[in-house]
């Protein structure tokens, strides 16, 4: 047992193999109570396992995972009530409405109907109440799913790419509830494809690939120290290109298509200057690197899968 | 507990609203009931009505002891308009019409359309009158005839179909629910999210396990409802209660035949082949729908290990053959042992998750 109080997890040397495959390869991590983290990586990096790992479904081959003070393997029935563990929206009763949905699983933790009721509100899902989880839209099933694994108010909550196959309002909306969820004071461990989502709701996340963790980390931190060029772009037409390379040198990437004028840069002063001095200040923008970036600079471009 | 229950009334209310697994479980073998009951009825009626017409002594001077007597293969109606009566005879509604003409004759009016029913009536009016003018010598009989009923080892068809349509019912519902509940759960992640929740697998296994001890519970009340109906006319006889642990033991044990072929099945579709490719064979084999006296010896051998058989067998005896505990104890113990040898193997082979 690992003595630090304040750790909602401690993960130490996991280790996962299926037969030839070694899908954990070492992973050691910690988050904090409170803390909002996300795990990252590639289609087949580990990221699933490594989190059945951590919710006890799976046993390690090695390593030992440490979850609010207690081992999650073997099922362990005292853990179970104080963590949330949302699984695809898929995973409802046949043919019930979201209302006996939320029932059904409070009462497995023994929640009374009036708190289902409340997280039925919570998540926005009142006028819904009577309706059969088949019928629900992708982002009510996926609010329902989220309600279903906090019912039982637990402290440290699971969430399995929540918002994968949302509209962008309904992505939105899962962001807010999703950080109301960590305002309350609970620990929110998430997967994502969606780097933005992750940079905006995340205080750490784990970029993980192979097995292994590459690197972790606050989102805009790893940012800073991929120190990526700054792109600067200008609609066409107030600086030619062939101007902003003879007047700013090697050190800028110039490039014009058409539409903009983008210019890449590490020292973004000199170029600013120049396009304030031209005038060409209008529909500016400005974009540094991105927790995307990053992920691409640490797993590659190649297609996985 | 409480998840237990909870788990069983989201089970419950998940089948009541599907329209398919209502009809299959409960109309189905209902229909069947209703269609073969009504197919087989004809073969062995033995029954005969005759319409009286106008006084007739020898009927109206009977005691009620020997009416009473003459009822269980004669009904005599009242019909004192002898040109209906005449018309009743000729449609065949009726066997014959009887009326007194003169004081010491008799007429009796008869159908030839019916080879069977024109003999019958014959001798049986013929029977009653042979009674009476024994009656009118005042002296006793030379001879007397007093009849024995043995047991009666021919099965009337409500009597076989009850049981073995009953039965058949019940492994339906007992090896589809437990094998599709178990692969529908696991394909949908149910199980793995149960897994998660503070909840044993004796829970999760107990809730749909209740859930169809239930309803078997209800189609053995639906059945014994509409076979003991006059029309079909199924007389429950001494300890028909046994029916009820009979019945119990046998779902138990389909059901533990389903959990082991959702043991094995990765989808629904699979398991739902694997459990109708168990019953459907298993109720022919078994005499589920029709007796099997006239079947060859292998085919008798082979019913011999079916679970199916046994149910159904026992269920006739406690249900209308008048046997009892000892005719449903060794049936109730077989099945209890094939479902818990069952259970246990399915048990090492269960998987909360498919991966």
């Amino acid at each position: 047992m690992t003595g630090d109080d304040n750790a909602a997890i401690t993960a130490d040397g996991l280790r996962k193999r299926y037969g030839a495959v070694q899908a954990v390869d070492g992973v050691s991590l910690s988050v904090r109570r409170g803390e909002f983290f996300g795990l990252l990586g590639p289609n087949g990096a580990g990221k699933t396992t490594t989190l059945e790992i951590l919710e006890g479904l799976r046993e390690p081959d090695e390593g030992t995972a440490t979850l609010l003070g207690e081992r999650p393997w073997p099922r362990n029935p005292r853990l179970l009530p104080r963590i949330g563990v949302q699984l695809q929206a898929s995973a409802f009763f046949e043919r019930l409405t979201a209302r006996e949905q939320l029932a059904t699983f409070a009462s497995l933790y023994g929640v009374g109907l009036r708190r289902a009721e409340e997280m039925l509100a919570r998540v926005g899902l009142t006028e819904f109440a009577g309706t059969q989880a088949e019928k629900l839209s992708g982002g009510q099933a996926q609010r329902l799913s989220i309600a279903c694994a906090l019912v039982h108010e637990p402290e440290l909550v699971f969430l399995d790419e929540p918002t994968t196959g949302l509209d962008p309002q309904a992505r939105r909306n899962l962001w807010d509830l999703l950080r109301e969820i960590n305002a309350d004071g609970r620990t929110v461990v998430l997967t994502t494809h969606y780097l933005d989502e992750a940079e905006i709701l995340c205080d750490r996340v784990a970029v993980m690939d192979h097995g292994r963790l590459l690197r972790t980390g606050a989102p805009a931190a790893l940012i800073r120290e991929l120190d990526a060029p700054t792109r600067i772009s200008v609609p066409s037409g107030a600086l030619s290109a062939d101007e902003a390379r003879t007047r700013l040198g090697k050190a800028v990437e110039v490039a014009d298509d058409g539409v903009s004028l983008v210019l890449a840069t590490r020292s973004p002063a000199p170029v600013l200057a120049l396009l304030g001095e031209r005038g060409a200040l209008h529909g500016l923008e400005v974009r540094g690197g991105t927790l995307e970036d990053v992920f691409l600079h640490l797993t590659g471009r190649a297609f996985r899968e | 507990m409480k998840a237990f229950l909870s788990l069983s009334r989201a089970l419950m209310v998940s089948n009541f609203r599907d329209r398919t697994w209502l009809f299959f479980t409960v109309l189905f073998p209902l229909m069947f009931l209703l269609l073969f009951g009504v197919l087989f009825k004809g073969g062995t009626a033995a029954h005969s009505t005759v319409l009286q017409v106008g006084p007739v002594r020898v009927l109206d001077s009977m005691t009620p002891a020997e009416r009473a007597q003459l009822g269980r293969s004669l009904t005599v109606k009242r019909d004192d308009d002898l040109a209906d009566a005449l018309r009743r005879v000729r449609d065949g509604t009726d066997d014959g019409a009887l009326q007194q003409s003169g004081s010491g004759q008799l007429l009796l009016h008869f159908s030839a359309g019916d080879q069977t029913r024109a003999a019958t009536v014959q001798a049986l009016v013929n029977a009653v009158v042979q009674q009476a003018n024994q009656n009118a010598t005042g002296r006793p009989p030379a001879w007397s005839l007093t009849t024995a009923q043995v047991e009666d080892r021919s099965t009337k068809p409500i009597q076989y179909l009850t049981p073995g349509l009953l039965g058949w019912a019940i492994a339906t519902s007992g090896t589809f629910s437990a094998a599709l509940t178990l692969v529908a759960w696991r394909r949908k992640r149910i199980l793995r999210r149960l897994r998660l929740a503070p909840v044993g697998l004796a829970g999760v296994i107990a809730a749909p396990t209740a859930v169809t001890l239930l309803v078997a519970l209800v189609q053995t009340a639906v059945f014994l409802a509409v076979a003991t109906l006059p029309y079909y006319g199924l007389r429950l006889t001494g300890d028909w209660w046994l029916a009820v642990p009979l019945v119990l033991s046998g779902s138990l044990c389909f059901m533990s035949i389903g959990l082991l072929a959702g043991s094995f099945a990765k989808t629904e579709n699979a398991a739902q082949s694997a459990a109708q490719l168990i019953v459907l064979p298993m109720a022919f084999l078994s005499g589920a729908f029709f007796p099997l006296d006239f079947a060859p010896g292998w085919v008798r051998g082979i019913a011999q290990v079916m679970p199916l058989h046994h149910l159904a067998t026992a269920m006739q005896d406690v249900l209308s053959r008048g046997k009892g505990v000892d005719a449903a104890l060794p049936t109730i113990g077989g099945l209890l042992a094939v479902a818990v040898v069952l259970c246990a193997v399915s048990l090492r082979l269960f998987r909360w998750d498919d991966a």
